[in-house]
C-alpha cells in the first residue's frame, strides 16, 4: 500500500504529461476514433469503426495514401457514454492534422458540437444526428452525412408506397409505427403524422418503454388497429422482441418495416425464424460481393491486417457503413487537396472539402462501390446530401435487396428543417452562413 | 466516526494554511497553467461529482438516509437551470442555478415523505421511485427539452454580469466558485448544531427524539437541502462540463455512481466526497492510459476494459477492507502521522 502511495502521484503526473501513445506525424492526415468496442452497443461500435479502419487500411496500403498523404488513425474507448466520449474528444484533439470527427453517437456529437465548431473541424454523423444540422447555413461544422432521421422516415413511406402501386395507394391505407421510448424513438412523431396527413394513410403511433423486453400490449393493440404495415423505431434488445412478438400474434414479418437503427444483423438473429421476411431500410447495402470489399479482403485481410476479429462479420451491415463512411471521409480529403494541394489539410479546409462532396453514381462505380450505395451532394447549405435508400429483406442468413434506390422527399422536409435551424440560430445568436462565408477557409 | 472530521489536535494555523494553498491552486494557478485535457476531462466532472456526493453526503452519511435517486436530482436541477436560462432572458445565472437547486429541493421533498415511514433497504427501494419518475417525465413532456426533436438540448451560453464564461477556464472557475462556496455552506452547517441533530437522527430516532429533536423535520429539511445540492451539482454538469442535456444521461448508474464516490470517500466527512469523486473520475482514466502503455497492440480494446474493470473492483475492495471508514479515514491517519 505504501508503495502504491508514493507512486501513485508519479504515475499520474507521468500518465497525464505523456498523453498516451500516439504515433502521429504531423504530414499525416489523422483521424481520431471515438469507438466503443465494449459495452450493450459493441456490435455496433466493432462493426462501423472496424469498417472505417479496414478502408483507411486500403488506401493507405494499395495507394500509399491519398495523393501520397498517410491516413493514420489513434483510438479511445466510449463505451456510448457521453462523458467517455468527451474525455476522448479533449485527449486526441491536440493530435495534428486532424481531418474529421466520427463519433457513431448523437450524444457525444451533440456534446463535441461546441468544441468541433471552435476548433474548425468537421463532425461527421453518418445515418443519424441531430436532424437540424442538415442546415449548413447554421451548422457548419456538423455533417449528418447520406440520412437523417426525417429523410429516414420520407424514404420509408416512400418505399411503402412503391410497394402498393404509388403514392395515390396509400390513401386508405393504415401504418403503424411502434417507437422506441426514448427521444430518438421520437424524434420522428411529427414527421410520421405530416405525411399521413399528406398521402392520406391513417396513422397509429405506439411507444414502447425502453428496453423494449416485454411487448405483448403493445402488439395486442397492434392485432386489434389491424394495420396494413408496422413500421419498427427500434433499439437494442427491442427489435428482436418486436418480431418475436409480432409472429405470436400472427403479424406477418414481411410487413414489418425496420428503420435505420432495427437494420443490422444483430437486431435479427436472435428472433430465429420469426425474422424471416423483415424488411429494413439502409443507406448502404450488405454483403460482400462489391470491388471495394473484395480489395479489402484481399489486401487488407489477406495481410492479416483486417480490423474485424470475426471475419464472418466482413459485408455486414455495420462493417458496410463504416466502409462507406471511410468511403466519404478520404474523398472528402481529396477533393479538399484538389483546391488546397497535396498535403496535410486542416479540419477547415476538409470540411470545405466535405461542402464539396458530391459524387456521381460513376465515381461511386469508379471507387468500387457501385450498388453498395447510390451517391451524394453535399453543398454548403446542404449536410445531407441527398443520400438514396434502399431496402433489404432479411432470409434467416442474410440481408437481400429488394428494391431500387428510393430517394427520400427532401423539398417537403427541408422547410421543416430550416424552421429548427433559425430558431437554434435565433437562440443562439448566430447569423446564417452564405456561400461567399463558406469558401472562406482557414489555413 | 465523529462529525468534526478534521484532527482535533492541530493549530489553526496548520488546519488553514493546506486550505488556502489549495485554494489559490485551484482559483489562480490552474486555471493559468492546466491544459484543456486537465479541466475539461478530469476537473470539470471531478467538480460536479464532489458536489452531488457532498450532497448526498449530507442525506446519506449525516442523517443516515440511503437513497438511489441522485442522478434524478441532478437531472432535475439540469433541466430547471436551462429552461430557467432559456425561457426567462434577464435572470442572472447565479439566480437561474439557485432557481434551479429550489426546483431540486422541491421535488425532493416530494421524494422524501416516504422516509417518514420507511427507513432502510425500504427507503432506498421508494427513491428508485424518483429515478424512473423523473427520467420518464423529462422524456415524457417535450416541454422540458423545449421540444427539442432528439430530446437532447444544448446549453446556453453562461455569462456573469456581462462577462462570457463559455470557454474552458470560465466554466471551470464557475463550477469551482460555486463548488467552493457550497463546500463552506455545508462545512458550517455540519459543524453547527443543526449538524448534531443529523447525527442524533442517523444513530439513533427514538433517541433524538427523546433529547428533543424535530426528528420529522429533520429529515424533510436534509432531503431538500441534499437534493439543492445534488440539483445545482446536475446543473454544473450539464452546462459546465458536458454542455448538453439528455435524459438518458441521468440514469441510475449516476445514482450508484454518486452513492460510491460517498461511501468509497467517506461517510459524514465533507472532504469524503471530494477523495471518492477524484478516485471515481481520476482512476479510471490513469488505468486505461496505464493499460493502452502496457498492453498497446497485445490485447484488444475489449480485453483490456475487462482488465481495468477487475482491477478497479478490485481496488476498491482493498480499499474497503483496509479501511472502512473510507480514504478520508486513510487520509487523517497519514495526516496524523505527520502533525505529531
Amino acid at each position: 500500500m505504501s508503495i502504491f502511495k508514493r507512486l501513485a502521484p508519479a504515475l499520474l503526473a507521468a500518465t497525464i504529461l505523456a498523453g498516451g501513445v500516439t504515433t502521429v506525424h504531423a504530414d499525416d492526415q489523422h483521424f481520431p476514433l471515438q469507438s466503443y468496442r465494449v459495452g450493450p452497443y459493441a456490435a455496433g461500435g466493432t462493426g462501423f469503426f472496424g469498417g472505417f479502419i479496414d478502408y483507411l487500411n486500403l488506401i493507405n496500403t494499395r495507394d500509399g495514401g491519398v495523393n501520397g498523404v498517410k491516413l493514420t488513425w489513434s483510438e479511445g474507448e466510449t463505451e456510448y457514454e457521453v462523458e467517455k466520449g468527451v474525455e476522448v474528444y479533449q485527449r486526441l484533439k491536440t493530435n495534428p492534422g486532424i481531418a474529421a470527427w466520427n463519433p457513431l453517437s448523437v450524444g457525444i456529437a451533440y456534446a463535441m458540437l461546441d468544441g468541433i465548431t471552435a476548433d474548425k473541424v468537421p463532425l461527421i454523423t453518418i445515418n443519424h444526428g441531430r436532424t437540424d444540422t442538415t442546415d449548413g447555413r447554421v451548422f457548419p461544422y456538423a455533417f449528418p452525412l447520406l440520412l437523417n432521421p426525417y429523410s429516414e422516415t420520407s424514404g420509408i413511406v416512400n418505399y411503402i408506397a412503391a410497394k402498393e402501386g404509388g403514392l395515390e395507394a396509400l390513401k386508405g391505407k393504415k401504418i403503424a409505427v411502434l417507437y422506441h421510448g426514448s427521444p430518438y424513438g421520437k424524434e420522428t412523431i411529427p414527421i410520421y403524422e405530416l405525411l399521413a396527413e399528406k398521402y392520406g394513410f391513417s396513422l397509429v403511433q405506439i411507444e414502447v418503454p425502453h428496453p423494449g423486453s416485454e411487448q405483448q400490449s403493445q402488439w395486442l393493440q397492434i392485432r386489434q388497429e389491424r394495420p396494413d404495415y408496422v413500421v419498427l423505431r427500434g433499439w437494442g434488445v427491442m427489435n428482436p422482441v418486436a418480431l418475436s412478438t409480432a409472429q405470436r400474434n400472427g403479424f406477418p414479418a414481411d410487413h414489418i418495416i425496420g428503420n435505420v437503427w432495427s437494420n443490422s444483423e444483430e437486431d435479427v438473429t436472435p428472433a430465429g425464424d420469426a425474422a424471416i421476411g423483415y424488411t429494413a431500410i439502409t443507406t448502404q447495402a450488405s454483403g460482400k460481393e462489391y470491388p471495394v470489399l473484395q480489395e479489402i479482403i484481399k489486401t487488407v485481410y489477406g495481410a492479416g491486417q483486417g480490423n474485424l476479429a470475426d471475419q464472418a462479420r466482413i459485408g455486414s451491415v455495420y462493417h458496410n457503413l463504416g466502409i462507406v463512411n471511410g468511403i466519404l471521409n478520404v474523398e472528402a480529403v481529396r477533393i479538399a487537396q484538389g483546391k488546397f494541394g497535396n498535403r496535410t489539410l486542416t479540419g477547415d479546409e476538409v470540411r470545405w472539402g466535405f461542402e464539396h462532396l458530391q459524387l456521381t453514381p460513376e465515381r461511386v462505380k469508379e471507387l468500387g462501390a457501385e450498388n453498395l450505395f447510390h451517391s451524394i451532394n453535399v453543398t454548403y447549405d446542404n449536410h445531407e446530401g441527398e443520400g438514396y435508400v434502399t431496402f433489404q429483406q432479411w432470409d434467416g442468413q442474410k440481408w437481400n435487396v429488394v428494391s431500387d434506390w428510393i430517394a427520400p422527399d427532401w423539398v417537403l422536409l427541408r422547410p421543416i428543417i430550416e424552421k429548427s435551424s433559425e430558431a437554434y440560430a435565433a437562440e443562439k445568436g448566430l447569423t446564417l452562413r452564405t456561400e461567399a462565408d463558406a469558401e472562406n477557409v482557414s489555413q | 466516526m465523529t462529525f468534526v472530521a478534521d484532527n482535533p489536535l492541530a493549530t489553526p494555523l496548520t488546519r488553514h494554511l493546506p486550505l488556502a494553498a489549495g485554494l489559490l491552486l485551484a482559483f489562480v494557478a490552474v486555471p493559468a497553467f492546466a491544459s484543456d485535457y486537465v479541466i475539461e476531462a478530469i476537473l470539470l466532472p471531478f467538480l460536479a461529482l464532489s458536489l452531488a456526493g457532498l450532497g448526498l453526503n449530507l442525506l446519506t452519511g449525516y442523517t443516515g438516509q440511503v437513497s438511489l435517486g441522485s442522478a434524478a436530482f441532478m437531472a432535475v436541477g439540469a433541466f430547471a437551470a436551462f429552461n430557467l436560462e432559456h425561457r426567462i432572458d434577464w435572470l442572472p445565472l447565479p439566480v437561474s442555478i439557485l432557481l434551479a437547486g429550489l426546483t431540486a429541493a422541491a421535488v425532493g421533498l416530494v421524494f422524501g415523505l416516504p422516509s417518514l415511514r420507511l427507513r432502510g433497504f425500504y427507503l432506498a427501494v421508494s427513491t428508485l421511485a424518483a429515478q424512473f419518475f423523473v427520467q420518464w417525465a423529462l422524456t415524457k413532456f417535450g416541454w422540458f427539452s423545449n421540444y427539442s426533436a432528439s430530446g437532447i438540448i444544448s446549453a446556453p451560453s453562461l455569462h456573469v454580469f456581462g462577462i462570457s464564461l463559455d470557454g474552458t477556464a470560465g466554466r471551470y472557475l464557475f463550477a469551482l466558485s460555486t463548488t467552493a462556496l457550497i463546500t463552506l455552506f455545508v462545512h458550517r452547517l455540519v459543524i453547527s448544531p443543526i449538524g448534531a441533530n443529523l447525527i442524533a437522527v442517523r444513530d439513533n430516532e427514538t433517541a433524538a427524539r427523546v433529547i428533543g429533536v424535530p426528528v420529522l423535520r429533520t429529515k424533510l429539511a436534509v432531503f431538500a437541502l441534499s437534493s439543492a445540492i445534488i440539483g445545482i451539482a446536475g446543473a454544473i454538469w450539464a452546462f459546465a462540463y458536458l454542455r448538453t442535456v439528455e435524459p438518458a444521461g441521468f440514469n441510475l448508474d449516476r445514482s450508484f455512481q454518486i452513492l460510491f464516490i460517498v461511501i468509497i470517500g467517506g461517510l459524514a466527512t465533507v472532504r469524503g466526497a471530494f477523495l471518492g469523486a477524484a478516485l471515481i473520475v481520476i482512476f479510471p482514466l490513469l488505468l486505461s492510459r496505464f493499460t493502452g502503455l502496457a498492453f498497446d497492440g497485445v490485447a484488444d480494446a475489449g480485453v483490456l476494459k475487462l482488465i481495468e474493470r477487475i482491477f478497479f473492483g478490485a481496488v476498491i475492495i482493498a480499499f474497503l477492507i483496509a479501511e472502512p471508514n473510507g480514504l478520508s479515514a486513510i487520509l487523517s491517519r497519514i495526516t496524523r502521522r505527520f502533525t505529531r
